[in-house]
């Protein structure tokens, strides 16, 4: 990759410690980038292990054990350790730069919340080693996960509980920086939709995430330490986990839906080159769908015997979010009408996801009809409509984005025939393995079995699902080799390739370190495009050169990190052995002790003085 | 708050007496806490009715809160129109969530 060459000079071990104590947001949406992208393709493998095994009725490729840890791992694995740290990366590579700042708030809180997710998402897995991943589905539903044998639901506690706590840390350092942060005349009503969508993301994840951590600490307590907070013969009540989790998992779907959208919002503007359309309204409709988020989490639970008056209230309001998304989806629209249409890569997955995510949304109404959800629920219908949601919207974001962002991050454009062929091969894989599956859930199908019966006329569709399953990982391995040759062969390009409109193309690609010699001054929204359109080349600057003040690199947030993974062990395995408390000591010593090194010693940065910045522009 | 060194001496007894009043107004809900809190804990050392004394510990503790956000956080000065909304807006979402999960689980 670039930064390879950039230091080709280096040995491998210096660019590793630069990668490991880095407090650079953009080498850290790297290290983000290749953690989740790893953690996709292992989710990636689950699934066809999945779609396999259900290729031909009664087949026998996984044991019904195996099976439930497959569909386990795989949700959590694709929502907490792909999704979501593919989001953070992207909010970590562009956000900074598009609202014109040299970093984010807390860098060195920055790389403790990556660190915190990748330890947390190692633990996740470990399961797969030790005898057992966790095998009582993402949603770990009480009795089920309180009851199940073995450490697998352990490690899904104590990972997410890790990871979780990075994800937090992100959110809150997000919304700090764009808060306080932002380049002079970059009002909030200037912002690009990406940083806007960010923005809001991060509110929610600092208002859901901690449902959940509550959750996870009640079920660590009653699979651990013997309390009955689940357990109805205790006093307990197993519906509360359900409650805990979907207060936190209905917003986390916005989460990642709403940088989703400020994804396409940017690509759809850039290449229809027009001004997005109806701006506020789509601020406006993203703060909507950020407060309605969090009043609408029962939904997954009309079966649950809430009473037809709770059922009614939720359902209606969870209707209600179709009209934010449907601003959305006719500015999208709008944006395009009259626009000068360049179609590429990314615009490919951004108009394949328009359709897509439409059905997604048509379902979701759908489901959200509570008389009719008791038919629905727990089929395939339900997991056609997810996937149509999560796929159709966050993995197609995601994609346009690599596409998209890929020369700021790297300085090369990822093969375009290559990245056309991956799209057809995704875009019909997705629609052939999940379009079907509405009617399999509407035959009865029902989720999460291991095998199904012949002659119940879902031999044919199964098989279809299967079948495109395999096109997805083709598509898939494309872009895999794509990135590859591009970063062997690839051209190098200059700071503002797609003709953009946003900061982020205003500086050099990948951008030095500092990003912005000079803060630039922000006119409007758009700033780079009304600087283009007025005739000048680049940003007018709001300073004149002088010293920049940057964080040094820190090993800390690695080591805190791994005092807490080590803690996790100790945590699980003490229900065999007390001994292995000391492990508990040993992480929480190691966690704690480097807490208080960072807090006690100061470490006040250094500045890049301004005579080196003119001598390297004179360069 | 940081403010330019420059400024007209006009300009300069108006900030003077602003910080003044501000002052002011610290002392005196500082005072106003400290009673606030001789009460709770008088009420209860006093071993009134239950049902009376916890509401009002709440309510008292709620006025501290606010005075806490807008006279010691100057949550009512310009430029903090945003943290306000973000405030407000999490208190409604998280009261919202509570009573529902409340009323769903235990009535
Ligand atoms: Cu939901």
């Amino acid at each position: 990759m670039s930064t390879m060459v950039a230091t080709n000079k280096r040995s491998f071990g210096s660019v590793l410690w630069d990668y490991l104590t880095t407090v650079d947001h953009k080498k850290i949406a790297i290290l983000y980038l290749v953690a989740g992208g790893f953690f996709f393709i292992v989710g990636g493998l689950e699934a066809m292990a999945i779609r396999w095994q259900l290729v031909t009725p009664m087949n026998d490729f996984v044991s019904a054990g195996l099976y439930n840890e497959l569909i386990t791992m795989h949700g959590t694995k694709m929502i907490f350790l792909a999704a979501m740290p593919l989001i953070f990366a992207f909010m970590n590579a562009v956000v900074p730069l598009q609202i014109g700042a040299r970093d984010v708030a807390f860098p060195f809180l920055n790389s403790l919340g990556f660190w915190l997710f990748l330890f947390g998402g190692i633990m996740l897995n470990v399961g797969w080693i030790t005898g057992g991943a966790a095998d009582a589905g993402w949603t770990a539903y009480a009795p089920l996960s309180t009851t199940s044998p073995g450490e697998g639901v352990d490690y899904y506690v104590l990972g997410l509980q890790i990871s979780g706590a990075g994800t937090l840390i992100g959110g809150i350092n997000f919304l700090v920086t764009i808060v306080n942060m932002r380049a002079p005349g970059m009002t909030y009503m200037r912002m690009p939709l990406f940083t806007w969508t960010a923005f809001v993301a991060s509110a929610l994840i600092l208002f859901a995430f901690p449902a959940l951590t509550v959750g996870l600490f009640l079920m660590m307590f009653d699979r651990l330490f013997g309390s009955g907070f689940f357990d109805p013969n205790m006093g307990g009540n197993s519906v509360i986990w359900q409650h805990l989790f979907w207060i936190f998992g209905h917003p986390e779907v916005y989460i990642l839906a709403l940088p989703a959208f400020g994804i396409f919002s940017e690509i759809i503007a850039t290449f229809s080159r027009k001004r997005l359309f109806g701006y506020s309204a789509m601020v406006f409709a993203t703060v909507l769908i950020g407060f309605l988020g969090f009043m609408v989490w029962a939904h997954h639970m009309f079966t649950v015997g809430m009473g037809p008056a709770a059922n009614s209230i939720f359902a209606v309001a969870t209707m209600a979010i179709a009209i934010p998304t449907g601003i959305k989806i006719f500015n999208w629209l709008f944006t395009l009408w009259g626009g000068n249409i360049q179609i590429n890569t990314a615009m490919l997955w951004s108009l394949g996801f328009i359709p897509t995510f439409t059905l997604g949304g048509m379902t979701g109404v759908m489901v959200a009809a509570a008389s009719a959800d008791y038919q629905f629920h727990d089929s395939y219908f339900v997991v056609a409509h997810f996937h149509y949601v999560i796929v159709g919207g966050v993995v197609f974001a995601l994609f346009a984005a690599t596409h998209y962002w890929w020369p700021k991050m790297f300085g090369k454009i990822l093969n375009e025939t290559l990245g056309k062929i991956t799209f057809w091969f995704f875009f019909i894989g997705f629609h052939m393995t999940f379009f079907i599956q509405h009617f399999l859930g509407l035959m009865g199908m029902p989720r999460r079995y291991w095998v199904y019966k012949e002659g119940q006329g879902l031999d044919l569709g199964n098989a279809i699902s299967t079948a495109g399953a395999f096109l997805m990982a083709i598509g898939t391995i494309v872009l895999l080799y794509n990135v590859i040759i591009t970063s062997v062969k690839g051209e190098k390009v200059g700071g503002d390739p797609w003709g953009a409109r946003t900061l982020e193309w205003a500086i050099p690609s990948p951008p030095p370190f500092y990003n912005f010699k000079q803060l630039p001054l922000v006119r409007g929204l758009d700033p780079l495009w009304i600087e283009k359109t007025e005739g000048r080349d680049g940003m007018t600057p709001a300073e004149p050169i002088g010293d920049i003040h940057m964080p040094n690199n820190s090993f800390l947030p690695f080591i805190m990190s791994l005092g807490f993974f080590i803690a996790g062990f100790g945590f699980i395995y003490q229900k065999y052995d007390l001994a292995w408390l000391s492990l508990v000591f040993i992480g929480m010593g190691i966690a704690l002790g480097s807490m208080l090194m960072r807090s006690v010693k100061d470490d006040l940065g250094y500045h890049i003085h301004k005579e080196d910045l003119v001598k390297e522009a004179k360069e | 708050m940081a403010e330019k060194s420059s400024l007209h001496p006009a300009q300069l007894d108006y900030e003077r007496q602003k910080r003044k009043d501000e002052m002011k107004q610290q002392v005196v809900t500082f005072a106003l806490m400290i009673i606030f809190t001789i009460i709770s804990f008088s009420m209860v050392i006093a071993e009134i009715d239950k049902l009376f004394v916890i509401p009002v510990i709440i309510v008292l503790a709620a006025v501290q809160v606010g005075f806490q956000l807008y006279y010691f956080m100057h949550m009512s000065h310009k430029g903090h129109e945003l943290p306000a909304f973000m405030f407000y807006g999490g208190v409604f979402a998280a009261f919202l969530t509570i009573l529902a999960l409340i009323a769903l689980v235990w009535w």
